[in-house]
C-alpha cells in the first residue's frame, strides 16, 4: 500500500496530538490550574510559550487543552456515529413509514442551526462534560444519519442483502453482517471530517462561555482567556488557534487520503 | 505520409496497447490487453470482431479511432484513409471523429443526454465538424430514420431519449453515427442489451445502413450467430491475441483453432426430456401480481414445476418473468391466487414463512457480483445456509463446505478467497453452492447465465443439469435465451406482457403450430447461418403480404 506524502504527515501529525493528549500529565512542566509567573510574561527557558493571562504556563495550559478538546470531540464522534450510523442503517433496511418518521425529526432537528441549539440547550443545562458529549454528539448524529442511511439505501438494494433476507435472517445480521462491513469506507472518511467539525464546535462553545469551564482549559476557551492581549501585542492567543487549525488540516489530511481510496475501489475506470 | 492508392482503407499494423495496473499491496504492474494485432479492412466491407469479455475487441474497435480508456498506452500504427492517425495528435484526432470515423456504443440509453431532444444529439457531431448545416444535417436524419424504420420520421427527432423504446434508440444512435457520413463505423456490441424480437430490427436496420451508404464497419460482439448474419470477414479473439480471421462463411462452417470450434458448437447440450410426474411439487395458481402503481405485471398466471425437473420461463424484458419469481419466493406477495408447494399453501409474504419453508426454496441471481457479500469470503457464504438452516459449526461445517465446493467443481483453496478474486463463472459457481447447502428442492434460476460468456455459460448449464440429478432439485428456470431452454427445460412457459402465452411439456411447446408471439420469439434468435437473417425477414414479408 502507498501512503502519499501529505496523508503520512497528516497521520504522524494527528497521532502526536493524539500521544500528546494521552501523556499529557506526564509531558506538561507545571500544573494545569497553577499560577507560575507574571501576566502575560514573553517566552523565556522556564516557560517555553511564556504564560497567559492570570499567569500560568502557557505550554502547559495547551497540552492540557489540547487533551480537553481531542477526548471530548473524540467521545462525541463517537456516539455521533454509533447512534446515527445505527439508526441510518435500521432505517434504510426497515424502510416504509418506520424510515418516514425518522428521517422526518431528523430533519427537524437539523432544520434548526446546529450552534444556537446547542446554545440553547446548555444555557438550560449544567454544563459538564458528559452533558457537553451528548451535546455534541447527538446534533452530530443527525449528519451521519443522514449519511449512513443514504450508503445503506444503496446497499439494502444488492442482491446479496436480497439473498440474505430470503434465507430468512433477522435484521440485525443484515444491519450488521451485510450492511456495516460495505459501509465502513465511506464513514471511516466521514468520521475523520466530523472529528474536525467536532473540534471547531467544541472550540466556538467555550469561546462564547458555554463550553469547557474554566479553570480547566481547552484550546478555544484559551483563545477566549488570552483574546484581550492581542491588542498590546502579545500572541498568547494565537498558539491555541493555531493548534485547532493544525489538528484539522493534519486530521483532514487522512481523512482525504481514505476518502480518495474508498473512491478509488468504487471507480474502476478513468482513476 | 500519403500512401498508394491500391492500400487498404483502414489498416492497423503490429497494434500492441498496455495499460499500468496498481493491484493492492503490490508494485505497479504493466498489463498487455492487446498484443501485435494486424487488421485490414476495405470500404463497403463489415469485420466482425468476436471474443469473450477480456477479449479485447472493443479495445480495438477503440484504437481504430485512436483512443484508449483511461491511461492506456496505444503503440504500433493505425493507418485510415493513407493517413497515420496514432502519432497525429490529439488535434488531429478530434478533426477525425465524429467525422470521419463514427461510434455505436452498446447502452444507447446511457450515451444520449437525458435532457436534450434526439435531434439536437443526432447532428451535434456533422454540424460541431462542419460537414452540413442544420438544415442539411436535420434532413439527412430524418431520411435516415425512415431508412431504418422508425416510426414517423418527420417527427422522430423531437421526442426525448426517454419517451423512444430501447430498440429505437439504439438505431436512432445507428442515425447519428451516419449522419456526418462517415468512412468507417465502430458497432460496440449494439445488440446485446435488446430483446431477441428487437435485435433483429436493429441488426436488419444496420445491415441496410452499412450497405445503402458503402461505409466500412467493425462490429463487435461476443454472439457469433449474431456477427455472422452482418460481417463479410470475422476476426476471433482471446486475451488480446488474434485466434484466426476469415470469412464468415469459413468461420462458422470450417473453422480451423480449437477455440473458434467451441464458438461455433457452443449450445450443443444433449437433455432428455422428462415427462411430468403425478404430483406437482410447486403449483402456482391462478396468480396476478402488481406493484404499488397498480398496473398488473402478471394477470392469473398458472405454472407447475415438477420434482426433480426444469421449467422454463421465457419472455423478452417487461414479460413478468422476473416478477413470478419474486412472487414465488415471497418478495412481492401476489393480489390474488395461491402458490402450493408440496401439497401446503405457501404463505404469501416473506415474513410469515416458516424457516424450513425459505430453505426449500431458493434463488440464483443474474449478475453473481452483486449476488455476493464483497467483504465475506467463499467460505463464510457458502457456510452460513449451512449454519443457520443445520447448525452446522465449525470443522463440520468446513468439511461441508469443501464437499460443496468440490460438487461445484472448485477446489479447496478457494475457500479463504473473496469474490472479487474471482471470475464470473466462478463466482455463479459459489452461488450455485450456496443453494445448494440449504438442501433445497427448488431453485429459482434468474437469467443466471446472460451475464456470462458462451462457454462459460455452457459450463454453468452442465453443471447445473449435472447437480439435478445428483441431489434431484428442480429448477424454475428464467431466461430470454431460446438456446438455453432449448438445452436445459422439461417443459416450458412462454410469458408476454404478463400473460402466459403458452405452456406446456418442451416437446410440445417447441412444436408447430405456433401462436404468433412464439412463432416471433422463436424465429428471432440467430442461427449460425449466413444469410439467416434475409430469411427471416423474407419470410415475415411474405406472410404479412399472404394475410
Amino acid at each position: 500500500m502507498r501512503i502519499p506524502i501529505s496523508a503520512l504527515i497528516g497521520l504522524v501529525m494527528t497521532a502526536s496530538f493524539f500521544l500528546m493528549a494521552l501523556f499529557a500529565p506526564w509531558i506538561a512542566p507545571y500544573g494545569m490550574a497553577e499560577v507560575v509567573g507574571g501576566v502575560w510574561e514573553p517566552r523565556s527557558a522556564e516557560h517555553l510559550l511564556g504564560t497567559d493571562n492570570i499567569g500560568r504556563d502557557l505550554l502547559t495550559r495547551m497540552i492540557y487543552g489540547g487533551r480537553t478538546t481531542i477526548i471530548i470531540a473524540t467521545l462525541a464522534t463517537i456516539l455521533s456515529f454509533t447512534l446515527g450510523s445505527f439508526l441510518g442503517f435500521t432505517a434504510a433496511v426497515i424502510g416504509g413509514w418506520v424510515d418516514q418518521v425518522m428521517s422526518r425529526l431528523v430533519d427537524l432537528l437539523m432544520s434548526i442551526p446546529t450552534l444556537i441549539f446547542a446554545l440553547v440547550v446548555l444555557s438550560v443545562m449544567p454544563v459538564t462534560l458528559p452533558v457537553l458529549i451528548l451535546v455534541m454528539g447527538l446534533l452530530d448524529s443527525t449528519r451521519v444519519y443522514r449519511l449512513s442511511r443514504a450508503v445503506a439505501v444503496d446497499i439494502n438494494v444488492m442482491d446479496f442483502v436480497e439473498s440474505a433476507k430470503l434465507r430468512g435472517e433477522g435484521r440485525m445480521w443484515v444491519i450488521f453482517r451485510e450492511i456495516l462491513p460495505n459501509a465502513l469506507s465511506p464513514l471511516v472518511a466521514e468520521l475523520g471530517l466530523r472529528f474536525i467539525f467536532a473540534v471547531l464546535f467544541l472550540s466556538t462553545l467555550s469561546f462564547l462561555g458555554l463550553g469547557v469551564q474554566p479553570p480547566a482549559s481547552d484550546w478555544g476557551g484559551m483563545v477566549k482567556e488570552n483574546k484581550e492581549g492581542i491588542v498590546f501585542g502579545i500572541n498568547a492567543a494565537l498558539y491555541p488557534a493555531a493548534a485547532i487549525s493544525v489538528l484539522a488540516i493534519s486530521v483532514n489530511l487522512v481523512a482525504d487520503w481514505v476518502l480518495n481510496r474508498t473512491s478509488d475501489l468504487k471507480g474502476g475506470r478513468g482513476g | 505520409m500519403a500512401k498508394d492508392m491500391d492500400d487498404h482503407f483502414l489498416d492497423i499494423k503490429n497494434l500492441r496497447i498496455e495499460a499500468t495496473i496498481y493491484p493492492p499491496g503490490e508494485a505497479a504492474q504493466n498489463l498487455v490487453i492487446v498484443e501485435d494485432i494486424s487488421l485490414t479492412l476495405e470500404k463497403g466491407k463489415v469485420l466482425g470482431l468476436i471474443g469473450e469479455s477480456g477479449a479485447g475487441k472493443s479495445t480495438i474497435g477503440l484504437a481504430a479511432m485512436g483512443y484508449g480508456r483511461g491511461s492506456v498506452k496505444l503503440s504500433g500504427e493505425v493507418w485510415l484513409g493513407g493517413r497515420e492517425i496514432l502519432n497525429g495528435g490529439i488535434g488531429g484526432l478530434r478533426k477525425l471523429r465524429g467525422k470521419e470515423v463514427t461510434y455505436v456504443s452498446q447502452s444507447a440509453a446511457a450515451s444520449f443526454n437525458p435532457a436534450k431532444r434526439l435531434m439536437e444529439q443526432i447532428i451535434e457531431s456533422a454540424i460541431e465538424h462542419g460537414v452540413a448545416g442544420k438544415a442539411e444535417a436535420e434532413a439527412r436524419a430524418v431520411r435516415l430514420f425512415g431508412e431504418l424504420g422508425l416510426p414517423d420520421p418527420e417527427n422522430f427527432g423531437r421526442r426525448f431519449p426517454h419517451q423512444v423504446s430501447g430498440g429505437q434508440l439504439q438505431r436512432a444512435m445507428t442515425v447519428m453515427a451516419l449522419v456526418p457520413e462517415p468512412d468507417l463505423i465502430i458497432f460496440d456490441e449494439p445488440t446485446t442489451a435488446l430483446d431477441v424480437t428487437t435485435q433483429i430490427d436493429v441488426l436488419a436496420a444496420i445491415k441496410k445502413a452499412i450497405k445503402n451508404t458503402g461505409v466500412a464497419a467493425m462490429y463487435i460482439t461476443h454472439d457469433l450467430a449474431v456477427v455472422a448474419q452482418v460481417s463479410d470477414e470475422i476476426l476471433v479473439l482471446r486475451g488480446g491475441q488474434k485466434i484466426e480471421r476469415n470469412t464468415a462463411e469459413a468461420i462458422i462452417t470450417t473453422p480451423a483453432e480449437e477455440y473458434t470450434k467451441a464458438l461455433v458448437s457452443v449450445r450443443s447440450i444433449e437433455h432428455e426430456e422428462k415427462l411430468p410426474t403425478e404430483n406437482p411439487m410447486l403449483e402456482v395458481r391462478n396468480i396476478s401480481a402488481a406493484y404499488s402503481n397498480n398496473i398488473k405485471v402478471l394477470d392469473d398466471v398458472t405454472v407447475e414445476v415438477h420434482a426433480g425437473q426444469t421449467l422454463a420461463v421465457v419472455g423478452e424484458s417487461g414479460s413478468g418473468k422476473s416478477t413470478l419469481a419474486r412472487v414465488i419466493t415471497g418478495l412481492l406477495p401476489p393480489s390474488e391466487g395461491e402458490i402450493i408447494f408440496d401439497g401446503q399453501t405457501l404463505t404469501k409474504r416473506l415474513a410469515d414463512r416458516s424457516k424450513d419453508d425459505l430453505r426449500q426454496l431458493q434463488m440464483i441471481y443474474q449478475m453473481a457480483d452483486t449476488a455476493m457479500n464483497p467483504r465475506q469470503t467463499v467460505g463464510t457464504i457458502i457456510g452460513r445456509p449451512l449454519e443457520f438452516y443445520f447448525g452446522l459449526k465449525g470443522a463440520e461445517k468446513r468439511a461441508r463446505v469443501i464437499e460443496l465446493l468440490d460438487e461445484i467443481e472448485m477446489g479447496v483453496e478457494f475457500i479463504d478467497r473473496y469474490p472479487a478474486e474471482l471470475s464470473g463463472g466462478q463466482k455463479q459457481r459459489v452461488c450455485i453452492a450456496r443453494c445448494l447447502a440449504a438442501k433445497p428442492k427448488l431453485i429459482i434460476c434468474d437469467e443466471v447465465t446472460s451475464a456470462l460468456d458462451p462457454l462459460v455459460a455452457d459450463g454453468i448449464l452442465k453443471l447445473l443439469l449435472r447437480l439435478q440429478k445428483i441431489e434431484d432439485v428442480a429448477y424454475l428456470f428464467i431466461t430470454h435465451d431460446l438456446a438455453t431452454v432449448k438445452a436445459i427445460a422439461d417443459s416450458i412457459a412462454v410469458m408476454y406482457q404478463g400473460r402466459l402465452v403458452r405452456y406446456g411439456p418442451k416437446s410440445q411447446v417447441l412444436a408447430p403450430p405456433f401462436d404468433d408471439y412464439t412463432d416471433l420469439l422463436l424465429s428471432s434468435v440467430p442461427e449460425m447461418k449466413i444469410g439467416w437473417l434475409e430469411g427471416v425477414l423474407e419470410h415475415r414479408k411474405m406472410e404479412s403480404a399472404g394475410n
